[in-house]
């Protein structure tokens, strides 16, 4: 038998077969994938970067500009040098932190995103915690209560999740809440009367305010931030509930929840501590999933709600053509994603038994 | 003597069927039942067939011109006389603008998923098909696409290539391959352990002809199930792009575009962006309740 193995076939064996090597294998697998996958986005950022029909030089020096001076600034950024070559001095930039600079801020790209990305995390940590509080316990009366109304509504926001267009849900909101009923502030995260009165320390407003003692602040903030929040925990209540329903619903299938009902457990006991006990990790998973999600799903609402995160940072750059702006906001939300992604993959083999 | 329709469904659903067209016509009988039992599925097969329908024909309906400016009909509320919908803020018909927008959004959809669809089958199913290292090779970078941010990444790409139509297809498609790879391969892994696979395989047939007309033949019913689904959220993307002013250019009427361009109006005319926002909503819905029916009918075992 083994003699018909392939050479990689059997090296695939000796590192599955020690547990001990193979916990290290996984590891050293799993930083390669996260590596690889990096190289995999800064090469496609870099090829953007490169290939778009805007000639780079025209753009910075003009159409007028001599073949000299053209001939120099080619030299100068590098550009007539081998492609493979320009792709590592790339990724060396990349991560010296260098992202260039923005042409319509005239800042460097990174010092930009540090400014708005904390704008972004503050409202896809608020949406997701919403999300969570909300959606989860919606999935599981959804299973518990299968095929009658819960289920009927849970299976109706999970429908209406993937079907309605965020940009478009944001413009309903803030025409029914802010404009006609006044019950939440309008467009931007805080009224200019109240801007930069509290020192920025986490980079959440609501934190800051809160460590401040600013009340003012903090309420002002808040009505501010409802309604895009909201809008995007819909989304994240609509996914959760959706994956925490169908997990549930397999979970409440098993033979062990007969024999748990058998022994006289209370109903509460088996659905809590039994069902929802063994969906943890999974569901673990998919929130991190669901948070990635918002992180994407922010950028088209945040230019309805004027919200000065990466998501308006980013389509500002795409409409004047700023592309080391464009590009370094890709990576940015590219790299947390992936991170994100491959390490709900790692959580996910550490803590569920089955999946070692 | 049974009436001639009891004749034909005894006929079509025969335990014995005489011939492999009773049998395959039987078949899609049964399944058209099993669809049919779901009012919902049905609901959005039947607003895709109108949509479908008004989108060929549109150019031939008594409409007005969607991109005839007539200033001295600005923002006219719907319900008007000869406006239905109304009219947004170059007085152009916003019904008008509606159905000739759906031959837009239909046909990015649609090619889109043409694009995406060929590839990941033929990524997948030679991955699940040939193992070992091609298998690694080819899932590992699926597996790294699929780590990239799909809207960002869209958004990136449209931006790079300038906005426009099949720049927007192009850019969507590169995004959306790796989740057909993924289940191409999990489809084929599945069926090359069947003997009717092995039995081809001893009568002499090549790979090639076991890839091609064996694996991938029984691999599409999941993929079109997966299609269906997804054309939602393509929909939603492009609608997106279009949104941002990366899609069609003005003045021809896309969705996302006549949704952004109601925005500065949003306050006097609400109108203007709300409905083509239930346009794309009734598009997106339908492909869902469509996809979600197939997906009954094909895989009852992934359904609720």
């Amino acid at each position: 038998m083994a003699a018909q193995l392939t050479a990689f076939q059997r090296l695939q064996l000796v590192l599955t077969r020690h547990a001990g090597v193979r916990r290290t294998w996984l590891l050293v697998r799993w930083l390669l994938m996260l590596a690889v996958t990096f190289i995999g986005l800064l090469g496609v950022t870099f090829f953007i970067g490169r290939k778009i029909p805007i000639d780079p030089l025209l753009a910075m020096l003009g159409e007028r500009a001599s073949v000299q001076a053209y001939a120099a600034a080619r030299v100068a950024l590098g550009l007539d040098k081998p492609l493979i070559v320009q792709f590592l001095i790339y990724v060396r930039d990349v991560l010296h932190g260098d992202l260039g600079m923005s042409l319509l801020t005239s800042n460097p790209v990174i010092d930009d995103i540090k400014r708005v990305f904390p704008a972004t995390l503050e409202l896809a940590t608020l949406s997701t915690f919403i999300g969570i509080v909300i959606g989860v316990p919606l999935g599981v009366a959804a299973a518990v209560r299968h095929n009658r109304w819960t289920d009927h509504v849970a299976r109706f926001i999970g429908l209406a999740g993937s079907s309605l267009p965020v940009f478009w849900l944001a413009l309903m909101g803030l025409l029914l809440f802010y404009a006609k009923l006044h019950w939440v502030s309008g467009p931007g995260r805080i009224d200019p009367l109240y801007d930069g009165l509290v020192d920025t320390r986490t980079g959440s407003l609501l934190v800051d305010s809160i460590l401040a003692g600013e009340w003012d602040v903090f309420k002002n903030a808040l009505s501010h931030i409802v309604l895009p929040a909201a809008i995007l925990a819909f989304y994240s209540i609509a996914y959760l509930s959706r994956m925490t329903r169908s997990f549930m619903l397999e979970q409440l299938s098993q033979e062990y929840i007969v024999t748990a009902r058998a022994m006289g457990l209370s109903e509460r006991r088996v659905i809590w501590r039994h069902a929802f006990g063994n969906i943890a990790v999974p569901l673990l998973t998919v929130i991190a999933l669901a948070y990635s999600y918002l992180l994407e799903g922010s950028v088209l609402t945040e230019i309805v709600f004027a919200w000065p995160g990466i998501g308006s940072y980013l389509t500002g750059a795409l409409l004047n053509a700023d592309m080391n702006a464009v590009l370094g906001s890709t990576l940015v939300i590219g790299a947390t994603f992936i991170t994100l992604n491959l390490l709900t993959d790692a959580l996910y083999r550490v803590f569920d038994p089955r999946a070692r | 003597m049974k009436p001639p329709h009891k004749e034909w469904r005894a006929w079509l659903l025969t335990d014995t069927p005489a011939s492999r067209r009773q049998a395959a016509l039987g078949l899609a009988y049964r399944r058209w039942r099993r669809f049919a039992s779901n009012p919902l599925s049905v609901f959005g097969l039947v607003i895709l067939t109108l949509m479908i329908v008004f989108a060929a024909i549109g150019p031939f309906l008594p409409l007005h011109d969607p991109l005839r400016q007539v200033l001295s009909d600005r923002l006219l509320p719907p319900g008007s006389p000869s406006h239905w919908f109304g009219t947004d803020q170059l007085g152009r018909d916003i019904l008008a603008r509606l159905v000739i927008g759906s031959r837009l959004t239909l046909s990015i959809a649609i090619l889109v998923v043409v694009l995406v669809v060929p590839v990941g089958l033929l990524i997948g199913t030679t991955a699940g098909f040939c193992g070992g290292f091609v298998d690694t090779v080819l899932m590992r970078l699926t597996d790294i696409a699929l780590a990239f941010p799909k809207i960002v990444l869209a958004l990136a790409f449209a931006a790079a290539l300038g906005p426009g139509v099949i720049n927007a297809v192009i850019a969507i498609s590169i995004t959306a391959w790796p989740p057909y790879a993924r289940l191409a391969r999990a489809e084929t892994l599945r069926l090359v352990q069947a003997d009717f696979i092995h039995v081809a395989r001893l009568q002499g047939a090549s790979s090639m002809r076991i890839l091609l007309r064996y694996i991938v033949p029984l691999c599409s019913s999941s993929v079109i199930v997966r299609a269906t689904l997804d054309m939602a959220g393509i929909i939603l993307t492009v609608a997106g792009l279009g949104f941002l002013g990366l899609g069609a250019q003005p003045p021809s009427p896309e969705w996302g575009f006549m949704v952004a361009s109601g925005r500065g109006v949003l306050l006097d005319a609400w109108w203007v962006a709300t409905i083509p926002g239930i346009a794309i909503l009734l598009v997106s819905l339908a492909f869902n309740l469509l996809g979600d029916g197939l997906r009954d009918v094909f895989d009852p075992r992934q359904g609720s």
